[in-house]
């Protein structure tokens, strides 16, 4: 019974990062005033791009890490990339950003899907990158192997937690980040370029949801299929909402659902006789949960979410 | 501004967004070294070339017809529902379920009950976001979502126990599916697999229009779509009409997925969906949130999915290029229309358009 408890809570960590990314950019999204519901869509595309090129390198072998680090940069770029197209979309054009998400999505699935099939073919595993053991700490037993005995990108993705939280309250781009997305008439009129600023916060959201991309092909599943990423866009998005539109809260949202959804890993690899469906099905019943109780207050919401600015016009 | 201007203006916006369209779909064509122009070909031309191709292309209107009518029903009254995937497979548990446990009842009681099982089944799924979007103010974008993957894990739990037909277990044929159901509720034949659902999607397409557009009902949910304040205001309970309106869009999808498991396949497997629900989406969108554009709409995305079947094997282009192709579609039509409705930016044209003519006469 330990053995099952250590390994799901081992696993809670490693699991989570990818979830944990790409609400972060989709917090950083959110607070400047833009919903983007095509997150989804960025991941797969990073996800691919990030398997794409350890697989061209190393054609099914060993790869040098420096390929791993450049399927992270350019899924990353692509991200950016992806980013400003939506930002094209939603704040020059002002289309309703739910909407205009939903195709962002169907797009970035989409062409992740083609361009796998005519790239790579079927299904193709990467070496991806080993976890490294933390000398000492991880020899300490249970606490070891829970924290202290995973890939490196992990450990970066959690220091990624109090940057982002200084990033958005304590740098003098996350006040205009934050003002943009509560009050962008007042931010204007304080000089604020509104359209630049989401811009920019689409722009490094991109970037995150498409490292969390790849880091689910690179480092997690060591490969890409169309259903890889399966909702954890959607489940980011409805993160930033369980965490109040804060990092630190947004990270105990990741791992809370990541236990849920290690839960389908145990039943599959213990053998436990529990309908497999319903173990997969758990979080995506947590979220809903979840957000009914959580959708009703929300007072801190950016005021202006999900709502174009435009200049022109008088409200 | 002239009348000729304002023709002018909005015919080359459409222009412009429909090239975009093409030049995007291009890109992604070109990047994996497809002929741009044979694959346009085989995808939109090649489909309407027999009868054959003609009748597969109709098959999938159907359902992308009945689904894209519940989903204005909702985009009309304010909600956007994208879990037309989920409600459909829902429709489909619960025609078979009927199907299967009363294979004696005679055709005239099992097929209504078995038609009306999918509508129950389909609209409570979607009831479920609905109500949580009136009275707990829950995103239907993503509760929609969550309930779609739900739906499928739970729709091959079914097919993969209680469903499964146990011919099944001793031949294994490896995909899990349900028994043939009785042949007391299929739908008749008109050529080909075309099936008599195409009917009932054009009546359909109708009630939609008098529900909509000649009825109180319909009126109080256009009202409480286009502005939920001032129907408030009006005294017309948004909330109730905002469930109403996700339920009876769930209804059609459910109703879409069992037509098209007694027109079609005639048993429950793997795949029925074939991704209708979003496509439902984009077809509603297309049609202009109308019945009677909606019925040319769901043929021209009949179409590209059939179409897109063709592409692997005549052009090498993976099928999943009509996803890419709808979702540029959506993002186009989303940016034009906001472009359409800027009447700054029209005036600003139009002013140009004026210190241009001064400067040449």
């Amino acid at each position: 019974m330990l053995d099952i408890i250590t390994n799901m809570l081992s696993m809670c960590i490693p699991f989570s990062v990818a979830l944990l990314l790409a609400s972060l950019g989709e917090m950083f999204n959110q607070r400047a005033g833009v919903f983007n519901l095509g997150c989804e869509g960025v991941m797969a595309m990073g996800a691919f791009v990030g398997m794409l090129i350890p697989f061209l390198a190393g054609q099914g072998g060993a790869v040098a890490p420096v390929y791993n680090v450049l399927g992270f940069v350019s899924a990353a770029l692509l991200g950016v990339l992806f980013g400003l197209f939506f930002g094209v979309i939603t704040v020059t054009f002002r289309a309703p950003q739910g909407i205009a998400g939903i195709g962002l999505q169907m797009f970035g699935v989409g062409t992740a899907g083609t361009l796998f099939r005519h790239f790579v073919g079927g299904t193709q595993s990467i070496p991806g990158i080993s976890d490294i053991d933390i000398p000492l700490l991880s020899k300490i037993p249970f606490i070891g192997d829970v924290f202290f005995s995973h890939n490196i990108v992990a450990y970066l993705a959690y220091i990624l937690v109090p940057v982002a939280w200084y990033i958005l309250f304590k740098t003098y781009w996350g006040l205009k980040v934050r003002a943009v997305g509560t009050n962008p008439r007042a931010a204007d009129s304080m000089g604020i370029n509104v359209t630049r600023t989401r811009y920019e916060a689409l722009a490094l959201g991109g970037a995150l949801a498409g490292l969390a991309g790849a880091y689910l092909s690179i480092a997690q599943a060591k490969m890409f299929s169309d259903t890889l990423i399966s909702g954890r866009g959607f489940i980011a998005v409805a993160l930033v909402y369980f965490g109040h539109w804060h990092p630190v809260q947004i990270m105990g949202g990741a791992l809370l659902f990541t236990f849920a959804q290690t839960f389908q890993t145990v039943v599959q690899s213990m053998g436990i006789s529990f309908p497999y469906e319903l173990a997969v099905m758990l979080p995506y019943v947590l979220v809903i949960v979840v957000l009914s109780f959580t959708s009703r207050n929300q007072t801190t919401a950016p005021t202006a979410l999900g709502k174009p600015f435009n200049r022109e016009i008088r409200t | 501004m002239t009348k000729g201007f304002r023709i002018a203006f909005r015919f080359s916006i459409v222009a412009i967004a429909a090239i975009a369209a093409i030049l995007m779909a291009s890109v992604i064509l070109w990047m994996i070294g497809a002929d741009v122009s044979d694959t346009f070909y085989i995808i939109i031309f090649q489909p309407l070339t027999n009868m054959l191709h003609l009748s597969e292309v109709l098959i999938r209107a159907i359902p992308l017809c009945i689904i894209a009518l519940g989903i204005s029903v909702a985009y009309r009254s304010g909600i956007i529902n994208i879990g037309a995937e989920g409600q459909m497979a829902m429709g489909l548990l619960a025609f078979t379920g009927v199907a299967l446990a009363f294979p004696d009842v005679p055709r005239p009681l099992l097929l209504p009950l078995a038609m009306i099982a999918s509508m129950i089944g389909g609209g409570v799924w979607g009831f479920i976001p609905g109500i949580l979007k009136a009275k707990l103010n829950v995103s239907e974008l993503l509760s929609t979502v969550m309930l779609n993957y739900i739906a499928a894990q739970f729709y091959s739990l079914c097919l993969r126990t209680i469903y499964l037909d146990p011919a099944e277990q001793v031949y294994g044929t490896g995909t899990p599916q349900s028994m043939r159901l009785t042949e007391n509720i299929w739908l008749g034949r008109i050529s080909g697999r075309l099936h008599y659902g195409i009917i009932i999607a054009l009546v359909l397409a109708v009630l939609i229009y008098i529900l909509m557009w000649k009825t109180t009902i319909g009126y109080k949910m256009r009202a409480s779509g286009s502005g939920a304040r001032a129907a408030r205001y009006g005294g017309i309970s948004v909330g109730f009409y905002l469930a109403a309106s996700m339920a009876i869009s769930g209804a059609f999808a459910g109703f879409a997925g069992g037509v098209e498991l007694a027109g079609v396949h005639r048993r429950a497997i793997e795949g029925i969906t074939n991704n209708y629900g979003f496509s439902g989406v984009v077809v509603a969108l297309f049609g202009g949130l109308h019945p009677f554009g909606i019925i040319p709409a769901s043929f021209l995305f009949g179409l590209l999915i059939y179409g897109s079947t063709l592409a692997p094997s005549q052009v090498g282009v993976p099928a999943n290029i009509v996803q890419v192709m709808q979702g540029i579609i959506i993002i186009v039509i989303v940016t034009a229309q906001m472009v359409l409705s800027n009447t700054y930016f029209q005036d600003r044209v139009w002013r140009k358009y004026q210190a241009l003519r001064k400067k040449e006469g």
